[in-house]
């Protein structure tokens, strides 16, 4: 997993809630047995339609979504996760992620960030009015910022990750190899599994 | 001050609780299957890891499969996403039931049907419809693929401990009232959100008093509410379903095992975040009219004035005005199936509908049972002869279109009845407008041409 520490980058609105994974990765696309390769069909359908925002040409190559709550919800498919990373997203801000979709994030090096409505809010207005505007995100000192500049006065506002995963984001932990580490706690704890749990032989 | 079953059913999985991180969690039962799995296998191979219990991790094939024609029906992708299952489990010497095999079916079917779905277990898939198997008293979640390759890995899981969340539904079911519409009813209720960050518990008399296939069909839906897990103690209704199936304790562990099971019930006392109360003699069939499950009213209503602009867009995207009366809505296709209702009680009640009658010449309506086992017992029974002779489609066992993997999909602008679980915009197939209803309720809109009261409905 790609280590994600601060990055700087556009910022694209999507001012829609519960945005679920099958909008953002259509069925037709996870057939694929590769992890990557699902850009182009992020937001397929909506983008077919014609005049989907992300496609303004401000927005190209944003690095950045902020969108309403509950977002990711539905599917379990990680897809809807490495199809927005593929498009070179590296952060989903919203008010709230669905579970999954979180750990989704968590796991596949796309980091959701959780903020206030309000400041959701402020951010979506932002990237709508000034186009093509570009933030910071900064897991280290857990802030997003978008500095002052002429007229314009600047914004920032303080998230707050779980911090186990905020260790393994910031230096690219894969946490597989972690848990192989405690191996002699799994075994130990697979002695004293019940004789009756059914094995699917 | 007690422990909630959610809670019981943790700690008891609890391998490792370090200070500040996820608990590390035990899991029972891995189901897998073709389109969730690949990257996970093939990130286990480039790092040299080996499946560490293969006999804890069951595999079928459900998503992709053609309903009709066999597997030369799947297209070129499907197929190389099945061929690639199998030489996965091959590999890992995990067993698979593939196309064609007898105990194939839909992975949320197979599961509690084999006796592989027990009480106290921790279950997981990648599949967020994995909270059916709650209906046991398990604790069942879905989970997304670097998750998978975790679990295929380590047979463990790093979680956060939810929130507790009871949903108490009190009293009898009135008539034409099934499973489905108190899920349904219990989503409009606390929203498409409501469940985020819980597990809910259901409990009551009405809850209680449901088959354990009705139960199935309320912990399946439990995601739609935004919950990961839910979940129904367990009680003679179980105990009674579980006996003598394939992968249940043998004779001699029954006892022992059943006295376990009794222990899970959530104690008098312990707590819960969040409590909501549903009174079952006010539910009524509901039937979905916008593009997420939150988004449904009684079948005697009509379509709701939008009050935000997620509605607004969903009744664009449905093409429906407000105050138009639900049951005046005409339908195209009806879709009898999927992991939430294409099980074995859901097919009879269905057909109970159906007999006598015939599909409407307007409407394409078919019937996809959850499972190989629960297709041949509906031909023993003789439910096929009756769904075919009335005009419906009778196919082989699948998720079909639910989510529209396989050939089995909406066209653009087709209006679809279905049992699923799931109206999202396109979900069926692109542009394809899907209205959630019952098994009975969908059969009777089949025949009616337009989504109708079963309860009127003679």
């Amino acid at each position: 997993m790609e280590p994600f520490k601060r990055t700087t980058g556009v910022v694209a609105p999507l001012d829609r809630a519960n945005v679920d994974t099958d909008q953002i990765i259509p069925k037709q696309f996870l057939k694929r047995i590769e992890r990557s390769g699902y850009g182009p069909f992020l937001f397929y359908d909506w983008r077919r339609q014609g005049g989907f925002i992300l496609d303004r040409p401000e927005y190209q190559g944003a690095t950045f979504l902020v969108t309403g709550p509950n977002f990711g919800c539905g599917s379990s498919r990680e897809h809807a996760a490495w199809s927005l990373l593929d498009a070179g997203f590296r952060a989903v801000i919203a008010p709230s992620f669905s579970d999954i979709f979180k750990s989704n994030g968590f796991r596949s090096g796309l980091l959701p960030v959780e903020l206030p409505e309000t400041a959701v809010r402020q951010l979506i207005d932002l990237a709508v009015r000034q186009p093509g505007i570009e933030i910071t995100v900064d897991l280290e000192s857990s802030l997003i910022s978008l500095p002052a500049r002429g007229e314009s006065s600047g914004w920032e506002a303080d998230f707050s990750v779980d911090p186990f995963f905020r260790e393994c984001l910031l230096n690219g932990w894969d946490e597989v190899a972690l848990t192989l580490r405690q191996d002699a706690d799994i075994a130990r704890y697979e002695s004293t599994r019940p004789g009756w749990l059914p094995i699917s032989r | 001050m007690g422990r909630t079953m959610a809670s019981k059913i943790w700690d008891a999985h609890r391998v490792a609780a370090p200070e500040g991180e996820p608990d590390l969690l035990y899991v029972d039962l891995h189901l897998v299957h073709e389109v969730t799995s690949p990257q996970a296998f093939e990130s286990l191979r480039l790092n040299d890891r080996r499946v560490r219990r293969p006999e804890l991790t069951l595999a079928t094939m459900d998503h992709d499969v053609p309903t009709r024609g066999g597997r030369a029906a799947a297209d070129e992708v499907a197929e190389r996403q099945m061929s690639a299952l199998e030489e996965n489990c091959r590999r890992a010497g995990i067993r698979l039931f593939g196309m064609g095999s007898a105990r194939q079916g839909i992975v949320h079917v197979i599961g509690p049907e084999l006796g592989l779905t027990q009480p106290g277990m921790l279950i997981v898939c990648g599949d967020s419809h994995t909270s059916t198997h709650g209906a046991f008293g398990a604790l069942a979640f879905g989970i997304g693929t670097s998750e998978v390759e975790h679990v295929l890995a380590t047979q463990c899981l790093r979680q956060r401990r939810p929130r507790a969340m009871a949903v108490t539904v009190e009293g009898a079911l009135p008539m034409g009232v099934t499973a489905k519409d108190v899920a349904l009813g219990i989503i409009a209720r606390i929203g498409v959100a409501g469940g985020r960050g819980h597990v809910i518990e259901y409990r009551g008399s009405t809850i209680r008093g449901l088959s354990m296939e009705g139960r199935m069909t309320v912990c399946n839906m439990t995601i739609e509410a935004g919950a990961r897990a839910g979940m129904i103690a367990p009680d003679e209704t179980t105990f009674a379903y579980m006996k003598g199936r394939e992968y249940a304790p043998r004779p001699d562990q029954w006892e022992a095992a059943v006295a376990s099971w009794r222990a899970l019930a959530t104690d008098a006392g312990a707590g819960f975040e969040h409590e909501v109360a549903i009174d079952a003699g006010r539910l009524e069939p509901y039937v979905s009219w916008g593009t997420n499950p939150g988004q449904s009213v009684p079948v005697t209503g009509s379509v709701p004035s939008p009050s935000t602009e997620t509605d607004e867009r969903a009744l664009r995207y449905m093409a429906l005005e407000p105050g138009t009366a639900m049951e005046s809505i005409s339908i195209d296709r009806v879709f009898i199936g999927s992991c939430t209702n294409a099980r074995l009680e859901d097919l009879r009640i269905a057909a109970s509908v159906v007999r006598g009658h015939n599909v409407h010449p307007k409407v394409r309506a078919m019937v996809v049972p959850g499972s190989a086992s629960v297709k041949r017992q509906a031909e023993s029974e003789g439910l096929d002869a009756i769904f075919r002779d009335a005009g419906f489609e009778w196919r082989d066992a699948g998720c079909s279109m639910c989510l529209g993997m396989n050939p089995d999909i909406l066209r653009p602008g087709e209006r679809c009845a279905s049992t699923s679980n799931r109206n999202f915009e396109g979900r069926q197939g692109s542009g394809g407008r899907t209205h959630l209803v019952s098994p009975p309720m969908a059969a009777a809109a089949a025949i009616a041409g337009h989504l109708v009261d079963v309860r009127e409905f003679n």
